[in-house]
């Protein structure tokens, strides 16, 4: 498929009617039910030491919303009694959680694949130092945002002075055997445009970031992950300050690719908030869009076999996964246009 | 009425509305046009975005600005191959003094 440039497509439709997703779908003769939970994707709380301008969580130094240690627990449980085979550690800086490390541990004694996304400098936080250590101990997989290999596209969108922290950081995790070859730990970054456009094919630009980290900085990593900037909260309000909300959205309906709906995060991940609500994504969750009604609506509540083939709450952002090569948690899902 | 409106670009496709045929045949020229090929898709949109400079062409300008972004070039590369446009633009001006050279010489002692 070629992506036909904006003024070359006559069946333009633009997405700010509530939900023209489904219809999208409907049209294609395609239906979005999500099949088993292979993830449990835990958001701890909206906390950051950052206040990244794409964030689509509002997460910064002065959120309060975390999630308590009886939930922590609860999702413990639920791990313990449903076995998932991955737990999926977000926020917020999720290390900001004082429970953020039981967390972990527990569910690494599960035996279950813990990743965290890791934003980088909170490792220069007070008491988080330690950080690459305790991931390495507990063989974590870290998956950490890093937009561009240059210091003014990465500071534009996550702030000064956090490309050459982020950097250093990157180093520190090397330095205990992440992203290097011959090590099992796996250190994956996210690439996200800087601006209101599309990321580009995951090959090439994570081949750009290999070749340039490491001649650059020094820096190794296994993969790179392109990610989609979402239509919402801090982003969304980017998007209307700057005047590039209808064509953002114009851009991702135009680009919608039904071969990436069937590899849609949604499909095989829960979302769980910081109270223990239920969501079908992180980006439901921050737009408070909770699984069907008819389903279990907390993590207290969970029933794999009410959750399996459930059908999936959908909005206008949801066009930001499907456009393109798509975009989801672990990237791409598609390999090429 | 206002010229190089940035609604026009999404007009673009009113072009075919008297000769549809002509402008499907465009249409299917310009879309092989951009496939990957000998040339990577990035190369193609580096390409464009500096003939789009050198036509000045506002539309291709925003269009090719956002196709290079979206094929993961940076404003290093792209100010490059802007570079290259306008130096070819410069040369074929100043090469363009031979014909001067000429014209005076011939008409001087």
């Amino acid at each position: 498929m070629v992506p036909a440039l904006p003024f070359l497509n006559p069946q333009i439709e633009v997405a700010r009617a509530p939900n023209r997703f489904d219809e999208k779908l409907t049209s294609h003769r395609l239906e979005l039910r999500a099949s088993k939970v292979e993830t449990l994707q835990v958001n701890v709380g909206k906390l950051c030491n950052q206040a990244c301008k794409h964030c689509h969580v509002d997460a910064s130094p002065a959120r309060t919303e975390i999630m308590t240690r009886e939930t922590v627990e609860q999702v413990i449980g639920a791990l313990r009694q449903f076995r998932f085979p991955t737990l999926d550690i977000t926020g917020g800086a999720p290390e900001l959680n004082p429970s953020f490390r039981h967390l972990v541990s527990e569910a690494r004694d599960l035996g279950t694949h813990v990743i965290v996304r890791h934003n980088l400098t909170v490792m220069f936080d007070p008491g988080q130092s330690d950080l690459p250590d305790f991931f390495r101990e507990h063989e974590v997989e870290v998956v950490s945002s890093l937009p561009y290999f240059l210091e003014q596209q990465t500071d534009a969108q996550r702030g000064q002075g956090v490309f050459r922290k982020s950097i250093e950081a990157l180093l520190r995790l090397n330095a205990v055997g992440y992203g290097v070859d011959g090590s099992s730990l796996v250190l994956n970054l996210v690439y996200n445009p800087v601006g209101a456009f599309l990321p580009p094919p995951q090959a090439s630009i994570e081949a750009d970031f290999k070749r340039e980290l490491l001649t650059r900085y020094g820096v190794s990593f296994n993969h790179l992950y392109t990610i989609t900037n979402m239509p919402i909260k801090r982003f969304l309000d980017y998007l209307r300050r700057s005047g590039n909300e209808e064509r953002y959205m114009r851009k991702l309906v135009e680009a919608f690719n039904p071969h990436a709906v069937e590899g849609l995060m949604c499909r095989t991940l829960v979302s769980v908030d910081w109270t223990g609500r239920l969501y079908d994504c992180d980006f439901n969750q921050m737009l408070e869009l909770g699984v069907a009604p008819e389903l279990p609506q907390s993590i207290a509540e969970f029933d794999p076999l009410k959750f399996a083939s459930r059908r999936v709450m959908t909005g206008a952002h949801c066009f930001g996964c499907t456009a393109g090569a798509g975009s989801s948690c672990g990237g791409a899902v598609v390999n090429s246009l | 009425m206002g010229y190089y409106e940035e609604e026009d670009l999404n007009r673009f496709p009113e072009i075919g509305k008297h000769r549809p045929e002509l402008f499907e045949k465009f249409m299917a020229w310009y879309e092989a046009c951009q496939a990957d090929g000998a040339l990577s898709r990035r190369e193609k949109a580096l390409i464009g975005f500096a003939v789009a400079h050198a036509v000045q062409c506002p539309y291709c300008i925003d269009a090719y600005s956002q196709a290079c972004l979206e094929a993961g070039s940076n404003m290093e590369q792209m100010t490059e191959a802007l570079h290259m446009a306008s130096a070819i633009r410069g040369g074929a001006s100043l090469i363009h003094g031979l014909q001067a050279h000429n014209s005076v010489n011939k008409v001087s002692m």
